[in-house]
């Protein structure tokens, strides 16, 4: 079975390939539709390879074995946890395939699959990111996938906003991919190997006289770098809502479901295989800095989404929020922890990919994401309020949803203080999005009036006036729009709801993790309580906003806060320095004692 | 060699990569802004090509010598190297097309000026 590994990113690159060479002969539901066979294909092909994963699947591509202990060659891991991420992220390129079927206007006319090429592309770059073995080709793809997202993301090159913040998203992230591989350098001029459990060996072996040093600690920051770039950790996460603000609505479905959390993924992957033994950085000290980022990003991640009127900026600040949930989750380094951060990334995928369709529509029929300027507008269209709510309610963790179950299984693992985190993020940002389906749905509260926030305007991005992504605004939602996030929601209801899946995910992320302990992952009543809080304070706080929207209007001490994210690629750049630092700072302790 | 020497290359390629992140954080054009970054990443081609350097070693081209006959430099981070270029390339290409983009659209490739996308 292992010789399947390879097809997993080849498939999809094929396919891209393809398509760029035949796309200009065929007309565009073909071209689209083969798309939709390739990404389907390796959601396939993933699936099949989970259930003989245990073991993990080990491919030394070539047949470049390691001899004598040594190894040049590239190696593939297919374990539960890397196959897993593999079939969501082709399922998810599906969706946003599905979504964009017909409707989605592309500009280079003539040429029909350049914009399911390039999606096929980003897809075969996270595939690749997710079952690399070595560090190199953890960057290669890294840098694969963040170069077709950029193009993804300023794909409309006629929108002043959306190159703007293409570049953006450019050079933050490919900043942090070069500090990335100047890590990996230190760790091959250490161990004089690449493939990650050999570094991690090596590391060991190295310092079995005198414990980590400086140099592990070196290494281990600039890859974190890297690595938490990606997933949009503070102070490294100014790039993501001006990306996912203009990148168009599949694309976001893309980035905010899976990309972002892959992020999260490496994070646990080059600490668990490659730091964590005695030559790498102690468990306190790696601990440390990954709750106290995760803290900081949860924080700040739903503060800002509160603030938000730009729906797509405000679903990004909501991405942000639970990554830094998701960086707890991996930072406690508990079993069950881990568990819960897998259903938790499940489950989000299919909330946030449903909610940004909606968000989509809302653009593409009335020619704007501005939560003012819609307020009742969109009355009429019933179905997309209604997913709009459930998927707010989701992401606050309404029970039975994925993202509920993920939510307590991982406030059981952390417990004290840090479940409170859990609750105010998943319940602020649940309850910001609830706030703007009520008044863009149902027209509640009193009607914003033209100039209202005139004072703050100078610090926000209003959503007004974006262009919509359709030839012309839509008079009626085309089905597949509809249909597709529908299907989201209810895939992220069966993670949570669908007896034993719960326990699979558990099993598979066990087996991948060095744990070697199972244990069973389920619903308890302490779990299902916390999501019931979490979800009555969203709406609760979501009703105070809609009927009172001078309560809880940005107050003052906020506006600090939403200055730093000042749109100034040179600020940005600035932070992710400082945030270098402060994992530095953070992971310190453990080399110098 | 002195142990000055062995250091060095590691300096250079500190130095490099923070004076690029210099650049970067305080360029006021992005045409500008695309370079640092490359300078950024041509302190990762120092580092790597350190990192594989063996005293008296030659380049590991077997045609002309026997293997085993005398040092070569390591081939694995040459072979990084190249690819680092490559991925350089195409981000920097990238980047270059889309501030086109930008300076066509928004008048100006100065960042203060960029300043739409905000709180």
């Amino acid at each position: 079975m292992h010789r399947l590994l390879p097809l997993l990113p080849a498939v999809p690159l094929l396919g891209a390939g393809l398509l760029v060479a035949g796309g200009r002969h065929v007309p565009r539901p073909v071209a689209e539709a083969f798309a939709c066979v390739a990404a389907a294909t390796t959601a396939a092909l993933a699936i099949v390879l989970l259930p003989h994963s245990s073991p993990p699947l080990v491919e030394w591509v070539g047949g470049w074995f390691p001899k004598g202990g040594e190894s040049v060659g590239i190696v593939l891991l297919g374990d539960g946890v890397s196959l897993g991420l593999v079939a969501l992220v082709s399922l998810i390129t599906l969706a946003a395939l599905a979504y964009s079927w017909h409707y989605f206007d592309e500009p280079p006319r003539g040429h029909a699959g350049t914009f399911p090429a390039l999606i096929l592309l980003f897809q075969g770059g996270m595939c690749g990111f997710a079952i690399a073995g070595d560090l190199f080709n953890l960057f290669v793809f890294f840098e694969l996938m963040s170069v077709v997202a950029y193009a993804l993301t300023g794909y409309r090159i006629d929108e002043a906003r959306a190159v703007q913040g293409g570049v953006t998203f450019g050079v933050v992230n490919s900043l942090g991919a070069y500090f990335m591989l100047m890590g990996i350098a230190l760790l091959y001029a250490r161990t004089g190997e690449l493939a990650m459990a050999k570094i991690g060996h090596g590391l060991d072996a190295a310092a079995a006289h005198h414990g980590p040093d400086a140099l592990a600690l070196a290494g281990f920051v600039m890859v974190l770098t890297g690595l938490l770039v990606k997933a949009a950790a503070v102070p490294f996460q100014f790039w993501l809502p001006d990306a996912h603000a203009v990148a168009p609505t599949p694309v976001c479905m893309l980035l905010s479901g899976v990309m972002v959390e892959l992020g999260a993924y490496g994070v646990w992957r080059v600490y668990g295989t490659v730091f964590s033994g005695p030559g790498g950085v102690p468990a306190a000290d790696a601990s440390r800095a990954l709750v106290v980022l995760g803290v900081l990003t949860g924080a700040v991640g739903s503060v800002m989404c509160w603030y938000q009127r730009h729906i797509k900026r405000l679903l990004a600040f909501s991405t942000i929020a639970h990554t830094g949930l998701f960086l707890v989750g991996i930072g406690v380094l508990k079993a069950e922890a881990d568990d819960g951060t897998a259903l938790y990334i499940l489950g989000h995928a299919g909330v946030k990919a449903a909610l940004f369709a909606c968000a989509g529509i809302l653009l593409d029929r009335y020619g704007s994401v501005d939560e003012l300027y819609l307020h009742g507008r969109a009355r009429r269209l019933r179905g997309v309020g209604v997913m709009f709510a459930v998927g707010a309610l989701a992401l606050a963790g309404l029970p039975p949803f994925g993202t509920g179950l993920g939510k307590a299984v991982s406030e059981e693992a952390v417990g004290g203080p840090l479940t409170v985190l859990y609750v105010a993020a998943s319940a602020l940002t649940g309850a910001a999005v609830l706030r703007v389906a009520a008044r863009v749905f149902l027209g509640l509260g009193p009607r914003p009036e033209e100039g209202d926030g005139e004072e703050s305007d100078e610090d926000e991005t209003s959503g007004a006036d974006e262009e919509p992504e359709t030839q012309k605004r839509l008079n009626h939602v085309p089905l597949p729009m509809v249909a597709v996030p529908a299907v989201l929601l209810a895939a992220a209801l069966v993670v949570g709801a669908v007896p034993g899946f719960a326990d699979m995910v558990g099993h598979a992320v066990e087996a991948a993790g060095t744990w070697g302990v199972f244990s069973s992952v389920h619903w308890t009543a302490t779990g299902v309580l916390l999501d019931l809080l979490s979800t009555l304070l969203a709406v609760g706080l979501a009703m105070v906003a809609v009927t009172r929207p001078g309560l809880l209007g940005a107050p003052g001490w906020a506006l600090p806060l939403r200055r730093l994210q000042s749109g100034h690629v040179g600020d940005y750049v600035a932070w992710l320095l400082v945030g270098t630092a402060l994992l530095g700072a953070l992971a310190l302790p453990g080399v110098l004692g | 060699m002195t142990a000055v020497m062995h250091v060095l290359p590691y300096l250079v390629a500190a130095y490099v990569f923070l004076v690029g992140a210099y650049g970067l954080a305080t360029s006021r054009n992005l045409i500008h802004a695309v370079g640092c970054l490359a300078v950024c990443q041509s302190a990762t081609y120092v580092l790597l090509l350190a990192v594989g350097y063996r005293d008296g070693g030659t380049a590991p081209v077997f045609s002309d010598i026997r293997p085993g006959s005398r040092p070569v430099v390591d081939p694995v981070v040459q072979a990084l190297t190249l690819t680092d270029i490559v991925v350089g390339a195409t981000v920097t290409a990238l980047l270059l097309a889309l501030t086109v983009q930008i300076a066509k659209r928004h008048g100006t490739v100065d960042p203060d000026e960029l300043r739409e996308l905000r709180g």
